[in-house]
């Protein structure tokens, strides 16, 4: 019954990038806050991606940094802000004065973007929601729109309802915390949108901070969030969510996150913070060494086992 | 007990999380973010709401953190917690399967009817400020059964009608477009000045209540709209010595929020 014969899927991050992410393409950067893929839009950056349309639940400092690198002329979020740190310089400018290009920015709350992973994850041609009643959002975004439910409401009069479009990315970009070589992936902590967010697209990457053995995978299969029929290639990348945290890996960095907002504010800082951190690094090994590992020792988190569960086997 | 409330000068985020956690007698759960709704729905639990259950936007049920969460995300609300789940369970189940009874909300502006504005100052197209944007405000007004609206200024700028832009509106905007919400939208806007509540659908915003020292033409003053005030305008009672000991004590002793 063992079949040993999975395809392997890793490669490296340059690889990656250079194989999924083409100019002009949609991709997808999720991860809710946790497991955000900070080290694919930086690769990303490097490679000198451009005019991508960006679809991220709450655009935040990656986005700002792809932003400042001029590679995104389209922006579909339901969030722009730097988390509870502050707000996106260059984001801001983009938007309030077209500095030093205008954005295309496409809002939807967050429900509404969830809704547009699962219509795309299910090849749905909409997904209903209750939201969006009164509001202004659909008079500037022209894809919100009502239709009268083909059912009768609970009082037996028909009913309006909104609905958002399906999102169908080129590629889906998201870390967790491990996978297999086929890429099986697990993902504990919080979980996000992730999963509905690759199912979505056309092809998928996932980033891990650690390749395991089929045996440790398979020793909790409902961990498993992702299955490896959606991964198209794993990379390897310790430590790649970074400002952003992996549950039981390295805490968040709180304090980058408040620099942010200063660094952003100014276009040179911003433009020096890149030519250090980015252009100046081959990748992001280089970016974490060049962290050091004092700095690393101050995001580490101690130990918190779940129990065991025991799935049982037939005997 | 020996601290009182005379020991240190009461801070507007102690004012506004105490005001707050009053208003949330017998509620059980509660949608919440990071700061005053925290330090509110915390000191709830242990003064009138023993049996709150706070979720938060990340997914996270039932939190018992070790530290004091720096964001609606921070990774010492999942270790320990009961339950955590996906954005499509906690948005589409949750939330919109009519779970939450209160929902605490902030804003850059609210209308008479407690519409709200979190996306631009200005013009959509060119506008002065870019806001953070929707986020799942939206989702939370439409769906929880009451909205709290904590405001840290109460000005012209931020109580004002008409909104520069509507991204989260209350039902009674649904209703005119034939969508029906769950919720009654906001019901308690608690300020630095007082508090204005909302009965529900149909109904504006009225002052109840006001902080003391202040006056009601000194909130008529600082709202942008003719506003209505009860029959009856009580004057709110000062932090207890209780209350401002188990919030700096207990609830938020190094004091994070408590600014």
């Amino acid at each position: 019954m063992d079949r040993t014969d999975r395809p392997d899927k890793v490669v490296t991050m340059k690889a990656a990038v250079a194989d999924f992410v083409r100019d002009g393409d949609t991709v997808c950067l999720e991860g809710f806050t946790h497991l955000i893929p900070t080290a694919a839009g930086h690769e990303i950056i490097r490679q000198g991606r451009k005019d991508l349309t960006v679809v991220r639940m709450t655009a935040d400092i990656v986005v700002d940094q792809m932003l400042a690198a001029g590679c995104v002329s389209r922006l579909v979020s339901s969030f722009v802000g730097n988390s509870s740190a502050g707000s996106l310089g260059n984001l801001r400018r983009r938007i309030e004065s077209a500095d030093p290009a205008p954005l295309a920015f496409e809002e939807y709350s967050h429900y509404g973007m969830i809704c547009r992973y699962l219509a795309g994850s299910q090849r749905l041609p909409f997904y209903p929601l209750r939201s969006y009643g009164g509001s202004d959002l659909p008079s500037v975004n022209s894809d919100l729109r009502k239709v009268t439910s083909p059912y009768p409401g609970p009082d037996g009069e028909p009913e309006q309802i909104y609905v958002v479009p399906p999102v169908n990315p080129d590629v889906t970009i998201i870390h967790a915390q491990r996978a297999d070589r086929s890429g099986n992936t697990q993902i504990w902590g919080l979980t996000g949108i992730q999963a509905e967010a690759v199912y979505a697209a056309r092809k998928a990457v996932v980033v891990v901070e650690e390749l395991v053995d089929d045996e440790v995978i398979r020793s909790d299969p409902n961990r498993t969030l992702v299955p490896a029929h959606a991964v198209h290639a794993v990379v390897v990348c310790p430590r790649g969510a970074h400002p952003s945290f992996a549950q039981g890996y390295y805490d968040r960095d709180n304090a980058f996150y408040r620099a942010w907002s200063r660094i952003s504010q100014d276009p040179d800082l911003i433009r020096a913070w890149l030519e250090e951190w980015v252009f100046g690094t081959a990748d992001h090994a280089e970016y974490v060494a060049r962290l050091g590992e004092e700095f690393w020792a101050g995001l580490a988190v101690g130990e918190a086992l779940s129990r065991p569960v025991d799935y049982g086997r037939r005997l | 007990m020996t601290l009182t409330a005379q020991d240190a000068p009461v801070t507007s985020s102690e004012l506004l999380s105490v005001v707050a956690s009053r208003e949330l007698v017998a509620r059980r759960t509660v949608f919440a973010g990071i700061g005053l709704p925290t330090l509110a729905t915390e000191l709830a639990h242990l003064t009138v709401a023993p049996e709150i259950e706070v979720v938060y936007e990340s997914g996270v049920c039932g939190a018992h953190p070790s530290h004091l969460p720096e964001t609606i995300a921070d990774a010492v609300l999942i270790t320990g917690a009961e339950a955590v789940i996906s954005m499509p369970t906690l948005f589409g189940c949750v939330l919109q399967g009519g779970h939450i009874d209160v929902g605490f909300l902030g804003a850059a502006q609210i209308d008479r009817w407690g519409n709200l504005n979190t996306s631009v100052i200005g013009d959509w197209d060119s506008p002065s400020v870019r806001l953070p944007g929707s986020g799942g405000g939206v989702e939370v007004m439409a769906n929880a059964r009451e909205v709290f609206v904590v405001m840290r200024r109460h000005t012209r700028r931020s109580f004002t009608d008409p909104l520069d832009f509507c991204t989260t509106p209350g039902p009674d905007r649904a209703l005119a477009e034939g969508i029906r919400p769950l919720g009654t939208g906001v019901t308690r806007v608690i300020t630095e000045l007082g508090i204005l509540a909302r009965e529900g659908i149909g109904h504006e915003l009225r002052l109840v209540a006001v902080q003391p020292g202040v006056t009601v033409e000194q909130v008529r003053a600082a709202t942008g709209w003719d506003l209505q005030v009860a029959g009856t305008v009580t004057t709110i009672e000062p932090p207890t010595a209780e209350e401002l000991r188990l919030l700096r004590e207990d609830v938020d002793p190094e004091r994070v929020y408590l600014r």
